[in-house]
């Protein structure tokens, strides 16, 4: 059994796929139980496709996707941000608009530029592919990202869950509701390697909504979220690498695999209850 | 020990001065003026669409004042947030977070300088003293949603009493709730009251506003009325906020004082 663990760590890219996968999981999972309990979910979607033309054209300049997460999920978390409160089309409308739009502007830059970008590897992503830098700048997206979240919990907490309550309490909600925009579009953006564009979702919102079926509370469900998605990421890279599976659908359909678990859990439980 | 003499003072904590408030470049509140002194419970009442939220929310600095003044303690409501809290409108917090008792109180006590993950042993204490007042100690560590809808607000009370706010807004407090859950929470404000806190309610209910409220407040996008609730509640009042429904109103409060008299 050590064995079959220890294996694939022999080969230097399945350390940093497995780091990579690692700081992916626990930076989405973190966030996911935010992002659904406010039902975030089509907006992150949105933030993973409106990254296209960024890479497009950050391509086109010589840049990779590493070297242009940051500024990319900063940039999108605003717009994404500012046009949803300006916009008076509603919410859902205003992401769907962007969501739609960008993935297509993407795609005809990627085209009329010239480009030479793998999409399936950035729709589905290509974990075993990333460099030592690719490693670096997830880690350290990790490090930030979850860093905010502790130092901003409380805040983060009281103005999710009672955004006029927290403003009438002199919270400054404008920062914190750009603070969130912009932790999350960072997470997906830095996770676009490992799970790429279509599946980022999968590993945001799935150990999330697992969790939450099978605990009581808010801060116990981010732990059980990180467990999962955590487990979910290595566990799904271990099997594509002894099954030869695509690694991020491998990883996504592990988290899924969780979620029926605990959906039958929950059930069982609410049957004893009764 | 707080006495009604030492606590009730003359003093305007609300001040509101030909105060108008548009709403996406509509009147939502024109040139309303009144003066709550300090201490004084307020019933807020009016159709909907009539302006008591909007108050609310001047008074709670979330929306503008584009004329007239209103006044805070002597400051303006952006410069007065902290000395208020407010329970806003059921479906205006988010059920989802399955969050404690605990969690919610501790919110009263959270501000924008807070960057710690941990509750300290005085923020407990401030805790099990909140939730004390409001007869809900033992359920410190349950999950809001399995609390019923009487016991949810007296949470949301219990964080104003944690924040230690001077005025408390309560926005629809009595919608959605049973008659015994009511009383309940009518008798917690009364209690609140009687330590000098300014208590606002907008509630649709123009029943027992003398028995329970101290003044009223009768809005329909303008001020139809200020005062003791005897006084003030007239027919020409009643008629000018909700049209031709006076004899309803009529009608239950007759019923009302005859089964007070039984």
């Amino acid at each position: 059994m050590i064995e079959v663990l220890v294996e694939p760590f022999k080969y230097e890219f399945m350390i940093r796929s497995i780091i990579t996968a690692v700081a992916s999981g626990i930076m989405l999972s973190t966030l996911g139980p935010f992002a659904i309990n406010r039902n975030m979910g089509f907006m992150a979607d949105a933030m993973a496709h409106a990254t296209l033309p960024i890479i497009a054209v950050g391509v086109f300049f010589g840049f990779s996707i590493s070297e242009l997460g940051v500024p990319a999920s900063v940039l999108i978390a605003f717009f994404l941000g500012y046009i949803i409160k300006n916009s008076n089309v509603g919410e859902d409308t205003a992401i769907g608009i962007i969501f739609s739009s960008f993935f297509a502007l993407g795609f005809v830059l990627i085209s009329v530029l010239n480009v030479t970008i793998n999409l399936e590897d950035l729709l589905f992503g290509q974990i075993l592919a990333v460099s030592r830098f690719d490693v670096f700048i997830v880690v350290s997206m990790c490090v930030v990202v979850v860093g905010l979240m502790v130092v901003f919990f409380k805040q983060l907490l009281f103005y999710s869950f009672d955004p006029i309550g927290a403003e009438v309490k002199g919270l400054n909600t404008n920062f914190l509701n750009y603070l969130f925009l912009v932790v999350l579009s960072v997470a997906i953006v830095a996770s676009l390697q490992t799970v790429g564009i279509i599946l980022v979702l999968s590993m945001l919102l799935i150990p999330a909504a697992a969790s939450k079926l099978v605990t009581n509370t808010f801060v116990f469900s981010i732990y059980v979220s990180i467990i999962f998605g955590t487990f979910s990421s290595v566990s799904g890279l271990y099997l594509s690498y002894f099954y030869n599976l695509p690694s991020g659908p491998t990883m996504s359909l592990v988290a899924t695999g969780i979620f029926i678990i605990c959906f039958f859990v929950n059930k069982l439980k609410k049957v004893k209850i009764q | 020990m707080k006495t009604t003499e030492n606590i009730f003072d003359d003093t305007a904590i609300i001040v509101s001065d030909g105060c108008c408030v548009q709403l996406a470049n509509n009147p939502a509140l024109d040139d309303v003026t009144f003066e709550i002194k300090k201490g004084k419970k307020v019933a807020v009442v009016g159709p909907n669409g009539g302006g008591k939220s909007t108050l609310f929310n001047a008074i709670a600095g979330l929306v503008p004042v584009i004329n007239g003044s209103l006044k805070i303690n002597g400051m303006s409501p952006k410069d007065a947030k902290g000395t208020i809290s407010y329970v806003p409108q059921r479906d205006l917090i988010n059920r989802n977070f399955p969050l404690s008792v605990k969690q919610v109180v501790e919110m009263g006590l959270i501000n924008k300088n807070t960057l710690n993950l941990f509750s300290r042993k005085e923020i407990n204490l401030k805790i099990k003293e909140a939730l004390t007042n409001v007869g809900l100690s033992e359920k410190i560590n349950e999950n809001i949603n399995n609390l019923s809808g009487g016991q949810f607000q007296r949470v949301l009370i219990a964080r104003g009493l944690a924040q230690d706010a001077d005025i408390l807004l309560l926005d629809e407090a009595f919608s959605a709730v049973d008659v015994g859950a009511q009383e309940d929470i009518m008798s917690l404000i009364n209690d609140i009251n009687l330590d000098g806190k300014t208590i606002l309610v907008a509630t649709h209910d123009l029943n027992n506003l003398e028995k329970n409220f101290d003044e009223v407040l009768c809005l329909n996008r303008h001020c139809c009325a200020y005062g003791d609730p005897a006084e003030v509640l007239t027919e020409d009042v009643i008629e000018e906020m909700y049209g031709s429904h006076y004899e309803m109103f009529k009608y239950h409060a007759s019923e009302n004082h005859e089964k007070n008299n039984d």
